[in-house]
């Protein structure tokens, strides 16, 4: 009962905050150069969406993002579990990692321009840059956490490096392992969209960066908005995930 | 201790030899050198320009970082104290931090301009949330036998807030705040780059322009390390903070 009253008021004050601003820009205290109403960004995303205009900087976006995720997931899980096995390397790696996303590490992009050409490499790797650490530091994290008894079932088990790895540490440290993969996402996408605002060939980040150049705030709102979308979705599928891997395995 | 310290030694030649290889491999175009990026960051550190770009950033870096300090915890433990409210705002809370930042970047643009504003304004949507998030948890966690200890000895909500709650709630506050700091400076420094005429940021993006590469090297360089020592800065704090309290 008591669920459903909470999930009640958070639906009203969402539903609340949304018309508000939706008051606000219709009756013009927020300029319509600054926002447009919400409602009228549903309806760009979804012309947007039927006119098929965007379609190919969709799929550009989103390929090169689950490129870029993938690879910051293997990676960064291939380098945490080497770290992991190796203390005397990782304890001084340890302030590097920590300080890692103070900078803002799209400043290397005009290099990877450089070095790649304008495209989808460049954008990719930006984005894998970006995500790998938060996949390093949340592998050295869950494998710090895998309980001494499941290593000691492997020990009794006879299992070899890589076999414990895979079949023992990994399931064990899965909970953190998606918290890992869940920042991952959310910085790929940061890395790519950064890079797409600066300069790139097409992509959803650069309809963006375009309509605001054009004040063209139907575009910028409706491709905004589709972003803001994406993301949520794939943060909130990934939260539920993580939530029942905690459940499972406890949350120590 | 002294084994720690020689491993560290260790990486950074370590580092170092990569560096030079990777510059090597493909050129002062795209990597500069290390030597030159070092000559170049002390030459910088000793440049008037660079201290008037060093302050404008730090100047707005340390007024978001307070904004969203004082806004999140105040926000955190008015959550935290109602739990009703906060089962209400956490997975909204949850949501919102969530969202690149970055996506919301022109929507700050068209309502505050290329003003220092936008900058502040930037840095404090970047570390209001986790910070009230981790405040909210941490009062929420505060063992349930603290509270009826204050409730037994009557203690008035305030004193509660203030000689219970908050004790036994900083370290998590604190590892918090430590997050929030973090990404306030990249949200700070993010705003240079993209617009502005002041800052660390934007001399990154003149460097750019120019594609002098040592000059992006040694500013990241520098940023990398101010970005480390505040961290480290914020643990120590922190690590004080769990022993004593």
């Amino acid at each position: 009962m008591r669920v459903s009253t909470v999930g009640i008021v958070r639906t009203i004050v969402v539903a609340g905050a949304f018309v508000a601003l939706e008051a606000l820009c219709r009756f013009g205290i927020i300029n319509r150069l600054t926002m447009i109403p919400p409602t009228e960004m549903v309806a760009a995303l979804w012309q947007i969406l039927a006119s098929g205009k965007a379609n190919a900087d969709i799929a550009f976006t989103i390929v090169n993002t689950l490129t870029a995720i993938v690879l910051s997931i293997v990676v960064g899980f291939l380098v945490g579990a080497a770290l992991h096995a190796l203390p005397r390397v990782r304890r001084p790696f340890e302030p590097l990692l920590t300080a890692y996303y103070a900078i803002p590490v799209f400043v290397f992009y005009p290099l990877l321009i450089v070095a790649f050409g304008v495209g989808r490499t460049a954008l990719i790797v930006m984005g894998a840059m970006f995500g790998v650490v938060a996949m390093v530091v949340n592998t050295l994290l869950g494998l710090d956490r895998v309980p001494p008894v499941v290593d000691k079932t492997a020990s009794v088990l006879k299992l070899g490096a890589a076999q414990r790895l895979i079949l023992v540490r990994l399931p064990a440290a899965a909970p953190h392992l998606v918290t890992g993969i869940k920042l991952a996402v959310a910085y790929s996408v940061i890395g790519i969209v950064a890079g797409e605002f600066i300069l790139a060939t097409a992509g959803i980040g650069k309809r963006i960066a375009f309509g605001y150049h054009d004040f063209d705030n139907r575009t910028m709102y409706g491709m905004l908005l589709l972003l803001l979308i994406l993301v949520m979705v794939v943060n909130g599928a990934l939260s539920l995930w993580e939530k029942r891997l905690h459940q499972r395995f406890g949350q120590q | 201790m002294i084994s720690t310290r020689f491993d560290s030694l260790l990486l950074a030649a370590a580092f170092i030899v990569v560096w030079q290889l990777l510059h090597l491999a493909v050129g002062a175009d795209v990597v500069s050198s290390p030597a030159a990026t070092l000559t170049r960051a002390a030459a910088l550190l000793q440049n008037p320009n660079f201290w008037i770009d060093a302050r404008s950033t730090g100047g707005a870096f340390a007024v978001a970082s307070l904004i969203g300090i004082v806004g999140g915890v105040g926000l955190g433990l008015a959550l935290g104290l109602r739990r009703f409210a906060g089962d209400v705002a956490d997975p909204i809370l949850n949501t919102v931090y969530s969202i690149p930042k970055i996506t919301l970047y022109p929507i700050i643009l068209l309502i505050f301009g290329l003003s220092l504003s936008a900058k502040i304004t930037f840095g404090v949507i970047h570390g209001i949330f986790p910070i009230a998030i981790f405040t909210m948890n941490a009062v929420r966690n505060v063992a349930p036998v603290y509270r009826r200890t204050a409730l037994a000895l009557r203690l008035s909500p305030f004193a509660t807030v203030t000689t219970v709650l908050a004790p036994a709630a900083l370290p998590e506050i604190m590892s918090g705040i430590r997050v929030g700091i973090a990404v306030t400076l990249l949200g700070t420094l993010i705003a240079e780059l993209f617009a502005s005429s002041s800052g660390i940021g934007s001399a990154l993006i003149r460097a750019t322009e120019f594609h002098t590469v040592v000059d992006i090297f040694a500013l990241t360089l520098l940023l990398f390390l101010f970005a480390a020592l505040i961290n480290a800065g914020v643990h120590r704090l922190e690590r004080w903070v769990r022993h004593d309290g």
